[in-house]
């Protein structure tokens, strides 16, 4: 391969002999050995944790995949991943549900309802938001929020025991559950899906808006049948990387829930816990055997959100090519 | 003209009456808005509801409903669809920015209790935790040397690869990397830490140090720097490229000297947005780095902390001076984070490329 071919949009070289430069070999290797490193960590996380998680699977005296407890110090050692993944999902969801529509609702106000004057700001408001770190999040969540959100406890499992989610079996715990952590990470990941759902509001044809205001249309009309429709695809892998962020986060899950090995759909008790939340509460006391069993959990936290991941991507990609007619 | 027609009865003149609706006045939302919280509070204080939350939530369910009834009777459905729709908007904006709001302040003045500079400048040396006194030096020394040594390794890598990708990618290899770095942005945190801990220590036998957790740190560093670093090599308008390669420069010639010096401001905004994304990141100190309640200078041997583990530890001791340190360390973290953000956005304009826009 040599660089001749490669500049598609550069006039060809005519001269052969030029190309086979010393110093542009040299860079053009440097920077492919580059491309190529990323892919090799990408492999190598895959192929060490699955290495380290097979060793720990296999000395698992109870089904990884179906047991509650983690209680990889045993002899023998008896640990699963249920709770955490039920937990993971759950609050994950939680946050998907609050977080979405808020976040394309605040996309919504800084594109098409906020005056100029307090667009520009706001963006840039939330572009910083979106910077800070998680820890401060959850020092937060677990000083401010838990004590905050009793209240909403209280009222939920007053007036909506019924559902049976929202029964507390004793309303006097501090809310220090899943709910509070799907609240939580809602917040945290707001600013991300609102930047990436404004950018693709931003990018809606201007005759698509002027068409549809021609016609009469109010502005929620206009938003309804020219805006969303253009940017729904841009919307679901916004929403999904905020969902690979709420199921990877750690810290802010750690300092807000207080863990047990129980599954419950009681979503204001505080039980449960994370992949994430698991490995940074269990890592302290792990032996040798331990840390491989939290490498076991963190594969398949790795596979999750790898996954989610590369589904917001190909929806991405195939945006882009499909849009690629009207750029 | 149009003001007689509203007057007249609808149905005498039904396609007047389309082209010009009635209107409400200009201060008919604020209108409704007073009304709805004046009936929210006295609702409120009737029930005897303690929480202003409550009081402020029956208000806002109050004027979305108000706004619909009102503007259907005068406007029409349509627009009466449109009030509420931007009320809701606004709601959203309302509702999003008070919980973060909140964490500002809440930081911010609990924070400013024990920050000082005997808090800057001590570590937590013979402090006993549960009394107030020690501070964040050895953690601000641990952050400094794991960010640098991970920006060391993950920049070079992640600006060769974007220029790999922008330069000379066009084939299937550049695709499957562009896919991955894409997918790399999304490996949480705590997997990354936890491959060094497989790799680094447990397979390799290397023990708990600043530089394994600045190993972590560079991976999840690496993907940001690659796509900030593309998209500003992809605004280098192609006409200085032909420019130089047509004087005879060579290729590399040309992305050294011609390239990267006119986008050099994108990508150094670029690696400052990285540098503070992995200056917050707890997980991997965590498991790489194990915290150190004493000054340790040396990146490659030992323990060390760091402020985020630095927040997290304090957190979890559980006592009021604790908490006290930890909000502190977190105000420091936030400064610093939002100093490197507000300095990168500074040089983005400064240095923007003043062509291929």
């Amino acid at each position: 391969m040599d660089i001749v071919n490669s500049p598609g949009e550069h006039p060809p070289n005519s001269r052969q002999p030029a190309v086979t430069r010393l110093g542009d070999r040299v860079f053009l290797g440097m920077s492919r050995g580059s491309g190529i490193l990323l892919l090799v960590i990408m492999a190598a996380i895959a192929v060490f944790l699955t290495v380290r998680a097979i060793h720990a699977i296999s000395l698992d005296h109870s089904d990884f995949f179906t047991t509650f407890e983690w209680n990889a110090n045993l002899q023998p050692p008896s640990f699963g991943i249920a709770v955490l993944a039920y937990g993971t999902v759950v609050s994950s969801l939680i946050a998907m549900i609050i977080a979405v529509p808020v976040s394309v609702g605040i996309a919504l106000f800084i594109s098409h309802y906020a005056p100029r004057k307090l667009a520009t700001p706001l963006a840039y408001l939330v572009d910083l938001l979106a910077a800070v770190p998680s820890i401060v999040y959850g020092l937060w969540g677990g000083l401010y929020l838990v004590p905050h959100l009793q209240g909403l406890n209280l009222w939920l499992n007053e007036y909506l025991s019924w559902t049976g989610i929202f029964h507390k079996s004793d309303p006097s715990s501090a809310a220090r559950s899943l709910f509070t952590v799907g609240i939580l990470l809602a917040i945290m990941i707001v600013p991300i899906i609102t930047n990436v759902s404004r950018e693709v509001f931003r990018q809606v044809p201007k005759a698509h808006e002027e068409a549809a205001l021609a016609l009469g249309a109010t502005r929620w009309e206009v938003v309804r049948m020219s805006v969303l429709p253009f940017a729904r695809s841009g919307i679901i892998s916004a929403s999904m990387l905020g969902l690979g962020r709420a199921l990877g986060e750690t810290m802010a899950v750690a300092t807000v829930l207080s863990a047990s090995p129980v599954l419950s759909a009681r979503l204001l008790d505080p039980v449960g816990g994370t992949f994430a939340q698991n490995i940074a509460a269990k890592f302290a006391e792990a032996d040798n055997f331990g840390r491989d069993a939290l490498i076991a959990s963190g594969l398949v936290l790795f596979v999750i959100t790898l996954l989610v991941n590369g589904a917001a991507r190909l929806i991405i990609a195939r945006r882009k090519e499909y849009s690629g007619a009207n750029a | 003209m149009s003001h007689a027609m509203t007057q007249d009865a609808p149905p005498a003149a039904p396609l007047n009456s389309l082209l010009s609706h009635r209107r409400m006045p200009r201060w008919a939302p604020a209108g409704i808005a007073v009304a709805a919280i004046a009936l929210g509070s006295g609702i409120g204080a009737v029930a005897g509801l303690a929480s202003k939350l409550q009081w402020c939530l029956i208000a806002l369910v109050l004027f979305v409903a108000l706004t619909y009834l009102i503007t259907a009777r005068v406007e029409g459905r349509r627009q009466a669809k449109d009030r509420v729709a931007t009320s809701l908007v606004w709601a959203c904006f309302v509702v999003a920015v008070v919980p973060l709001y909140s964490l500002l302040q809440t930081t911010i003045s609990k924070g400013v209790k024990v920050l000082d500079g005997n808090f800057l400048g001590h570590s937590m040396g013979g402090v006993i935790t549960t009394q107030p006194g020690g501070g964040v030096y050895h953690a601000i020394i641990g952050t400094l040397e794991q960010v640098a040594l991970a920006s060391l390794i993950a920049v070079p890598v992640g600006l060769l690869t974007a220029i790999y990708l922008v330069e000379y990618g066009r084939g299937k290899l550049a695709k499957v990397v562009t896919f991955f770095v894409d997918v790399m942005t999304g490996v949480p945190s705590i997997v990354a830490g936890l491959f060094i801990l497989a790799f680094w220590i447990i397979i390799l036998g290397f023990g708990y140090s600043g530089f394994a957790g600045a190993l972590a740190l560079s991976i999840l560093m690496m993907p940001v720097v690659v796509r900030s670093t593309e998209e500003m090599l992809k605004l280098v308008p192609n006409e200085l490229r032909e420019a130089s390669l047509a004087l005879g420069v060579p290729k590399w010639r040309t992305i050294v000297k011609v390239v990267l010096p006119t986008s050099i401001g994108g990508i150094l905004t670029g690696v400052m947005l990285a540098v503070a994304r992995i200056a917050g990141e707890t997980a991997p100190v965590l498991l790489l780095v194990f915290g150190n309640q004493l000054i340790n200078n040396d990146p490659f041997n030992g323990a060390q902390s760091s402020l985020p583990y630095y927040v997290y530890e304090q957190y979890t001791n559980g006592n009021d001076a604790s908490f006290d340190r930890a909000w502190a360390a977190a105000l420091v973290l936030i400064a610093f984070v939002m100093i490197l953000n507000l300095v990168a956005r500074g040089i983005a304009r400064w240095k923007a490329p003043k062509t291929g826009r």
